[in-house]
């Protein structure tokens, strides 16, 4: 079949806007493969630098992981529960601390490092521990889980699930546990995939959150493009997408499951 | 299938009150349901039947007022623990559960042994006629099944009262009268105390030992089917169930009058309109008082519009002064 000439115009563009994205992508990868990025491909390809990279940055690269999950305990302890009581409750009251809830991702994270620095950054060793990472981390990270499951909340009638459980004999915990939580999980792993994505990644408040003992990988990217080789600095992002897509993949394979009856 | 005519409880509402905000839904209300009668809350959508039937189930908690399951007050009890059993219109099964498994649900909180469970879930399949179905996630059934298993579900904990709030209004009509009919002889079998609350008046009638119509938040009427049709307490009553003639002071239902020739007749009109439904027609009058009125008649006679007849009212057909 002939097609018109106006689909491979299309595709064309689409084919140009696609690469745009994608080449930096993969120059940042080959440059980090690259032996001396001055001399070109004709250096030839190296794993020093990875190599360098995975060694050097064991510390962020560890404490990124650590935070990220410790963000995904604290945002589904606080996330799920609060988009529980948000679904049941009706009123204005309700939809203002929804509202509220989005503060953290519309103001620059910037400013929300700079208050928590203000508030809390001479209380004890707190400025130096990771869990001051760990605040700013979720306060960002923790709209996108009560956003996520109370959508789900929102779909199924919960309620009437309730009172089918409850007229069947069952207490709050055991409806909680055995009907609430199983209907909500396509948003909570949702919610989830982007509460490890964000944390992993979220570099404006981590800046200012830090300190040399709790530097998190994409501040010690910051820190290798500013200060070492730009190889090293593009070696960081081959183990950074090494690190995140294997999670990312466990976490979809995971939430397919549970769309399976 | 359990022959337990023995726990079924009698039912007291004892001046019942309920507002949602600043509006009455309930008026002050009595109410006594006997042991394993089957009452059927029958009225249009916002009468407070539904919300009668919250309070009984102990989904809401009554303004004022007392609610008593035999001798027991459990006013202040919350539905968990007050042993009822219920079925949602919208059927509220749990769709990430097969159909065994909501209908163990009950069983399960309460504790009860997986051997006993099993048996009792059997039990229970066979008497909605579902046993095959018992893997079935819920999401591959059909309206009926979804309400054979909320069914199954809510009578598997020998509830000490079982409420039905509009089971069979989400079915169509054919389904309808089926399950009707299955229900009818499943609460007669178990023998338990039964609520049913629905805006169709032929359900009510069929499935009701007595009937409670409502209207604005009040009980208009509590009698049986037959009470409720022949001697209705006023108009509203009267209108609701069935349709109701009013021609020079006489009421009538459809189906107590006959045609007669005009002369032989001291009422007469002209036909305004024939429907033939197969088993009758229903004809419609302009009588010359400008009444209009409707008939239920034998199907074979024919009547063209514009034909005059003469009306026979058979004697006594109603026996309330109220409307």
């Amino acid at each position: 079949m002939r097609r018109p000439a106006l689909f491979w115009l299309l595709l064309a563009f689409t084919l140009c806007v696609a690469a745009f994205l994608v080449v930096p992508v993969g120059l940042s990868v080959l440059t980090g493969l690259t032996n001396n990025q001055f001399q070109g491909l004709s250096s030839g390809l190296t794993f020093k630098w990875v190599v360098k990279v995975w060694t050097d940055y064991q510390g962020p690269l560890w404490l990124s992981l650590g935070i990220a999950l410790a963000c995904l305990a604290c945002t589904l302890l606080l996330g799920v529960p609060a988009a529980y009581v948000l679904s049941r409750t009706q009123g204005r009251w309700a939809r203002a601390i929804e509202e509220l809830l989005m503060l953290p991702v519309a103001l620059p994270g910037l400013a929300t490092g700079l208050a928590l620095i203000l508030a809390y950054g001479a209380v004890g060793s707190f400025r130096t521990h990771w869990s001051f990472v760990l605040v700013g981390h979720v306060l960002f990270t923790l709209p996108f889980m009560v956003r996520a499951v109370l959508a789900v909340l929102l779909s199924v009638d919960m309620r009437q699930l309730e009172e089918g459980a409850r007229s069947l004999g069952a207490s709050f915990a055991q409806r909680f546990f055995g009907i609430v939580l199983p209907n909500c999980k396509p948003g909570i792993v949702a919610g989830a995939l982007m509460v490890l994505t964000l944390s992993i990644g979220e570099f404006n408040m981590s800046l200012l959150l830090h300190s040399p003992f709790t530097q998190t990988l994409p501040v010690g990217l910051a820190d290798a493009y500013a200060s070492l080789r730009i190889e090293v600095g593009s070696a960081y992002t081959i183990v950074f997408f090494l690190m995140i897509v294997p999670l990312l993949i466990a976490l979809q394979v995971a939430g397919g499951r549970s769309k399976t009856p | 299938m359990s022959p337990s005519t023995d726990h079924g409880v009698r039912i007291t509402l004892s001046r019942c009150t309920k507002h949602f905000g600043t509006q009455r839904v309930l008026e002050p209300t009595d109410l006594t349901i006997a042991a394993g009668e089957t009452l059927v809350l029958l009225g249009p959508s916002g009468c407070g039947k539904t919300t009668t039937l919250r309070l009984i189930a102990g989904l809401e908690a009554p303004d004022s007022g007392r609610v008593q399951f035999d001798n027991e007050d459990v006013t202040a009890l919350p539905i968990e623990r007050r042993n009822v059993g219920m079925v949602f219109q919208s059927y509220a099964l749990f769709p990430h559960m097969t159909v065994a498994e909501n209908v163990a649900y009950g069983l399960k909180v309460r504790g009860m042994p997986a051997a006993d469970r099993a048996r009792r879930v059997d039990e229970m399949l066979e008497m909605v006629q579902i046993g095959p179905l018992a893997g079935r996630a819920i999401t591959q059934l059909s309206g009926g099944q979804k309400q054979r298993v909320a069914l199954a579900r809510a009578i598997a904990p020998r509830p000490r009262v079982l409420l039905l709030d509009e089971p069979l209004t989400a079915l169509d009509a054919r389904l309808r009268e089926t399950l009707r009919s299955d229900i009818d002889a499943l609460l007669r079998s178990i023998g338990v105390t039964t609520v049913y609350v629905t805006h169709d008046q032929a359900e009510a009638m069929a499935l009701a030992d007595r009937i409670a119509v409502m209207d604005k938040g009040r009980i208009a009427q509590l009698g049986t089917p037959r009470e409720i049709y022949f001697q209705p307490a006023n108009a509203f009553v009267a209108d609701f169930i069935g349709t109701l003639n009013r021609v020079g002071g006489q009421r009538f239902r459809p189906e107590d009058a006959e045609l007669v020739a005009p002369q032989d007749a001291a009422l007469a009109g002209l036909v305004t309109a024939s429907h033939f439904l197969g088993d009758h027609q229903r004809v419609q009058l302009r009588m010359d008082g400008g009444e209009d009125i409707v008939l239920k008649l034998p199907p074979r006679a024919l009547l063209a519009a514009g034909q005059r007849v003469g009306l026979r009212i058979h004697p006594n057909p109603l026996e309330s002064t109220a409307c």
